[in-house]
């Protein structure tokens, strides 16, 4: 039922297409480069500048006294908790997952479908609450305490120690691990692995030779979903740390809202945002390698 | 043809016995807040008998109800902006080529990507210099209060429900909407009949969402309040804080229980209609990972 359109009414018809585009999308192009963009490149002006003796900002006398600031060993010291923490709760995910996205994986579609609708409801609720809720089996006579004391131990304290930021972080994040995981193992074209079974690998050689190549990419996704967010923690370490265990997230919240040093928070800030960018090309390079 | 995908033996049995752990993590600390918020005594970790004690008190808490009220506020004005704006750059993004389209569609990403405490930090500088600006040039003193809670959960809301509506519009074809063009439908004519009804529970999924996840703000709008405008989540993140008291369990299950529902709700609208073969795809769409969803289409 089409029109003969000449190239000239097409072109034309292409022009006003694209200029309906923009139209479309121009309140959220606006809102995000208003409060977004400008925030982002706001941060990046505050790291440079400097602060006077009652801790307000001064944008003039632009330095890089906070960024020096980064590689004291204090500092140096909350990267690297930060950073190993984040590692931990990355591995400790993915191997937890794995086996876990293929069991779902391998299931019959609806069987598939509950167990999806189990990991993604509570992975959307109420971080805070759920995060909240392990204080009561880490605290001093919370359940593990408990159980130890039951078998005639010592009552256990984790509350309050980088066991508990790390048992919360790897419960709070986990599910970010599943779904990547699952998506990929779920796509597998089977008959590959059933090849490799027909020329005699054993399951785990037709696994390590065909099934985890394969979903590699789902483990790279994962990873970084896991990755990031475990690197800026904040309302975990909050709730389950204690003094001895700030991490970045908490570091720059207090530079904010009890320190009161913008600029060195903003440094923070940047060099956050760095890490995991490098993080993310990292994984993004060996992942594309591996596939 | 999933079923010859199930190992067979030890092995299936220890892939069952790992998921029935992984499920335990997951909800036994949750049914044990529920549990707990249910106990009579003050001491929250001795268990006496089970009453409704402290959620008498929450209702007759002012500072919790008036914090509750903020929290409904803020979330139901930036859902409706963030749904609004959000499907129309979900459309914009999924349905036309323009200038400008790449970039847009880069950053359109980061608020889900980027952590929420640099997220916070962001705005807190922006509203700051915002502020100071408008009152050097309007002569008008601004606060922070409501009003930028609202304007930062509209900025991070806007990109999950372009995220939810943008899978839903992935698994239809635009022939259904040439086809109305074909027939001499006007624009709008086209999404009022066959865009809107098609997408309508990806928009209500997202619009759900962004309910929920503004509801559940801690971080961001931490930042972003002022004075006497807290709202219901960074109120009791103060509580919880300064210790552990019966009345924040009761306050938290019901804050819990109202985020599962939404959440159960949101997953329910999403799947309708979507229950054949790609079904399973879509709940991957949830999560925003960057280069999976251009195969899964």
């Amino acid at each position: 039922m089409t029109q003969q359109a000449t190239p000239a009414l097409e072109a034309a018809a292409e022009k006003a297409r694209a200029r309906n585009g923009f139209r479309i999308a121009l309140p959220a192009y606006a809102y995000l480069v208003i409060f977004f963009v400008v925030p982002l490149l706001l941060v990046l002006v505050y790291s440079f500048a400097s602060r006077s003796s009652t801790g307000l900002t001064v944008l003039e006398d632009w330095n890089f006294d906070s960024y020096a600031r980064l590689f004291s060993t204090d500092v140096g010291r909350i990267f690297l908790r930060s950073l190993v923490l984040a590692l931990s709760t990355t591995a400790i995910c993915l191997v937890v997952c794995y086996p876990f996205a293929y069991y779902i994986a391998t299931r019959g579609p609806t069987l598939r479908n509950v167990l999806l609708v189990l990991v993604m409801i509570p992975f959307w609720s109420n971080f805070l609450v759920r995060t909240y809720a392990w204080t009561f089996i880490l605290g001093s006579d919370g359940v593990v305490s408990q159980i130890s004391q039951a078998f005639g131990g010592e009552p256990v304290r984790l509350l309050f120690t980088n066991t508990a930021v790390l048992i919360g972080m790897v419960y709070g994040f986990m599910p970010f691990m599943v779904l990547p995981l699952y998506a990929a193992i779920e796509r597998l074209d089977w008959s590959l692995i059933d090849a490799a079974r027909d020329l005699y690998a054993s399951g785990w050689t037709a696994f390590r030779k065909v099934t985890l190549p394969l979903s590699m990419p789902g483990v790279v996704a994962g990873s970084i979903l896991v990755f990031i967010p475990s690197l800026g923690a904040y309302v975990t370490p909050a709730i389950l740390g204690g003094a001895r265990t700030t991490l970045m997230g908490d570091y720059i919240v207090g530079q904010f809202l009890t320190a009161r040093n913008w600029p060195f928070g903003s440094a923070l800030s940047i060099a956050l945002m760095t890490l995991m960018l490098i993080a993310t090309l990292i994984y993004f390079r060996s992942g594309a390698r591996n596939v | 043809m999933s079923e010859h995908r199930q190992p067979r033996g030890p092995v299936d049995r220890l892939l069952a016995a790992n998921a029935w752990v992984v499920y335990v993590f997951f909800y036994a600390p949750i049914g044990l807040l529920i549990f707990l918020s249910f106990n009579d005594n003050e001491n929250v970790s001795i268990w006496t008998e089970p009453s409704l004690r402290w959620y008498r008190a929450m209702l007759d808490d002012d500072r919790i109800l008036g914090a509750l009220r903020n929290s409904l506020i803020v979330a139901l004005v930036s859902t409706i902006v963030a749904t609004i704006v959000g499907t129309m750059l979900a459309l914009a993004l999924e349905r036309y080529r323009f200038r400008g389209r790449g970039a847009l569609d880069g950053i359109a990403y980061m608020p889900i990507i980027i952590p929420d405490v640099t997220m916070g930090v962001m705005l807190l500088i922006f509203f700051f210099q915002a502020i100071g600006l408008i009152q050097d040039v309007l002569g008008v003193t601004l606060r922070t209060g409501l009003g930028t809670i609202t304007l930062a959960h509209i900025a991070f809301n806007i990109s999950f429900v372009a995220v939810v509506v943008r899978a839903r519009l992935g698994q239809f074809d635009n022939s259904l909407e040439e086809a109305a063009a074909d027939l001499y439908a006007s624009r709008w004519q086209t999404f009022r009949r066959v865009t809107l009804p098609l997408i309508a529970p990806g928009v209500a999924g997202g619009a759900l969402l962004a309910l929920t996840l503004s509801l559940d703000d801690v971080v961001v709008t931490q930042f972003v309040s002022g004075q006497g405008s807290t709202t219901l989540p960074v109120y009791v993140f103060g509580l919880v804080r300064r210790g552990v008291t019966p009345l924040i369990n009761a306050v938290s299950t019901v804050m819990l229980l109202a985020s599962m529902l939404l959440v159960a709700l949101s997953l329910g609208l999403q799947r309708s209609r979507g229950r054949t073969g790609e079904g399973q795809a879509d709940l991957s769409e949830f999560v925003p990972t960057t280069s999976q969803h251009e195969e899964t289409g």
